[in-house]
């Protein structure tokens, strides 16, 4: 439904998007996430026909957005960053005027403007100037603008910033029931809000794509670098733990200052079969040796994340 | 085409007439014009509706048009709100014609309550229909070029008072051209005179209607809402 091809967007010097290609099928709820300044606004002001890519190609629907802007434009509804409102008006005035320049047939308008209201939560404002609205009630309104005319396709720029935790809670399951029905993109750097809502992050650091997965296998990519804390009694050999676990490959043991005295402590980080505990409780009991304490760290969607951009370099792809 | 274009116009006339600013820039045009006009009378003994058409509101209007243009464009670019207005799907000649037809209204109001002075000191006793006509009509062809350049500078810049003052300085090069005639050479002149607005003015003034001066003012008109239409499009220059 959306396809992005080697998409770059340069700002004087600066990539702001560097070479990013990925697509979207229909009915997907996409979490686009990065850090600040990653490109991810950017992107979307593409996407959206606001401005064109320096190169590379966007396509919805197999159309270009750049030759066909009106027609894609038409399928799309868009909650820029900013959350574009015009404060003089009041909500009525506003979603009247969207209607009207979305050509939506006039005889539905009422109602469908009824259920915006009902579903945006929108009833105690509607006769108030936006001018006057608190930032979550403005954020509502935004939203409200982008699926008024029931798009296929919807896109959301940060849509819970600055919202207090309740409407951020309240506004994320509005999200949810939206992407049941719809094909989404929702930009953001909450990682919970991802995990609440996406069935696919696309992650993108310095203009660049740097992980494209669910948040499962993306959780699961990182199982790959797992990382264990071992602490023996004193006698073990280190030397013959690394032998034993050498059979999974790539997995590193470091051995660490020890914190307790008559101890040895290793850090053992990789190995891409999965749990690594087992073969390690093996090792040692078979060695005779006596395992103290063994703590296995497991990997949030924070630390993919983390681990992806953070630093200036390109991190690995995670596929 | 043209039911968004109403619908742009509906937005920009509701939120002109919602903020006091249309209502302080009409009564501030009104109150210059009029002490202009009732000068006029006080001193020489001899107001009429010529001399303030012809006289007064063409520099009158060099400050009143640039103060309700400049916010039109680039107040949208300032706030963000032009990102919801260019993703919708209409063009950008909807838009600005939009914004052109609001301030058009504006400027006719402000045209036709100037009326008031001529009437009260029962100036119109007398007139030659023709050339009240004549000088309406270049009043309202002058102005309606002024708003093109308004719209135009306030495309180009998200600052109001940039664009404000770019009217300005536009709308006097076009007016003062041709007060520089004198210094060029014959053909040079001509295309000078023929490039100043206040020529084809002072025309109409004299009840002539000559279809060069529409022309005039229709091109000028269409380049200067090109132009607008250009300045939206800026962004998508790569
Ligand atoms: N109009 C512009 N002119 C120049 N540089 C820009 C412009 N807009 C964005 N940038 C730069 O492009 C880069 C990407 O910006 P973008 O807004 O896409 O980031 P983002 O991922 O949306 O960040 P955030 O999470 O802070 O919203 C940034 O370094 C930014 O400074
Ligand atoms: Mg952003």
């Amino acid at each position: 439904m959306i396809n992005v091809e080697n998409l770059t967007k340069r700002y004087g010097d600066q990539r702001a998007v560097d070479n990013i290609s990925f697509s979207i099928e229909t009915g997907e709820i996409i979490g686009f996430l990065g850090p600040n300044g990653a490109g991810k606004t950017t992107t979307m002001k593409i996407i959206t026909c606001f401005m064109p890519a320096s190169s590379g190609r966007v396509e919805v629907d197999g159309l270009d957005v750049f030759d066909h802007s009106l027609e894609i434009r038409r399928k799309i509804g868009y909650l820029p960053e900013t959350t574009p409102l015009y404060p003089e008006m009041n909500v009525r005035e506003y979603l009247r005027f969207v209607q009207a320049l979305r050509s939506m047939p006039r005889s539905g308008r009422e109602s469908r403007l009824a259920d915006m209201i009902d579903l945006c939560g929108l009833g105690e404002v509607i006769h108030k100037d936006i001018g006057e609205l608190s930032k979550g009630y403005r954020q509502r309104v935004g939203l409200a603008q982008a699926i008024i005319h029931d798009p296929e396709i919807l896109i959301l720029d940060e849509p819970t910033i600055g919202l207090d935790p309740n409407q951020v809670v309240e506004i994320r399951s509005l999200i949810a029931a939206l992407g049941r029905e719809k094909t989404l993109i929702l930009c953001t750097h909450i990682l919970s809000e991802v995990e609440a809502v996406c069935s696919r992050v696309l992650i993108i650091n310095h203009g660049q794509l740097v992980a494209d997965g669910s948040p499962d296998t993306l959780r699961a990519g990182l199982e790959g670098r797992q990382r264990l804390l071992v602490r023996l009694k004193a006698g073990a050999d280190i030397g013959q733990l690394r032998q034993t676990l050498a059979v999974h490959e790539g997995v590193s043991v470091e051995e660490l200052p020890a914190a307790e005295p008559e101890t040895l402590e290793f850090e053992i980080t990789g190995g891409v079969n999965g749990d690594l505990r087992e073969n390690i409780f093996r090792a040692v009991a078979d060695a005779g040796w006596v395992l103290l304490e063994m703590r296995r760290e497991v990997q949030s969607l924070e630390d993919v994340f983390r681990d992806l951009t953070q630093g200036g370099e390109r991190a690995d792809n995670v596929q | 085409m043209f039911s968004n274009t109403m619908t742009f116009a509906g937005r920009e006339l509701k939120s002109y007439f919602n903020s006091p600013i249309a209502y302080i820039v009409i009564v501030l045009a009104l109150v210059i014009s009029g002490w202009l006009f009732f000068l006029n009378f006080f001193i020489s003994g001899q107001a009429t509706i010529r001399g303030l058409l012809t006289g007064s509101m063409p520099l009158v209007f060099m400050i009143f048009v640039p103060a309700i243009t400049m916010r039109l464009i680039a107040e949208e670019k300032k706030s963000g709100t032009i990102e919801l207005v260019v993703t919708l799907p209409v063009t950008d000649w909807e838009i600005v014609l939009g914004k052109y037809l609001a301030a058009l209204v504006l400027l006719t109001i402000t045209i036709i309550m100037t009326f008031t002075y001529p009437i009260t000191i029962g100036m119109l006793g007398d007139p030659d229909g023709g050339a009240v006509a004549g000088q309406y009509l270049g009043l309202f062809l002058l102005g309606a070029t002024y708003l093109a350049i308004g719209l135009f500078a306030s495309g180009i810049t998200a600052n109001q008072i940039v664009a404000f003052l770019t009217a300005i300085v536009l709308i006097a090069a076009f007016y003062l051209v041709g007060n520089f005639v004198v210094f060029f050479p014959g053909p040079l002149a001509s295309v000078l005179e023929y490039i100043g607005v206040n020529y084809h003015f002072q025309n109409l003034a004299r009840g002539v209607i000559d279809t060069k001066d529409l022309v005039y003012y229709a091109g000028m008109i269409f380049l200067f809402l090109f132009l607008a239409v250009r300045s939206l499009e800026s962004r998508k220059w790569k």
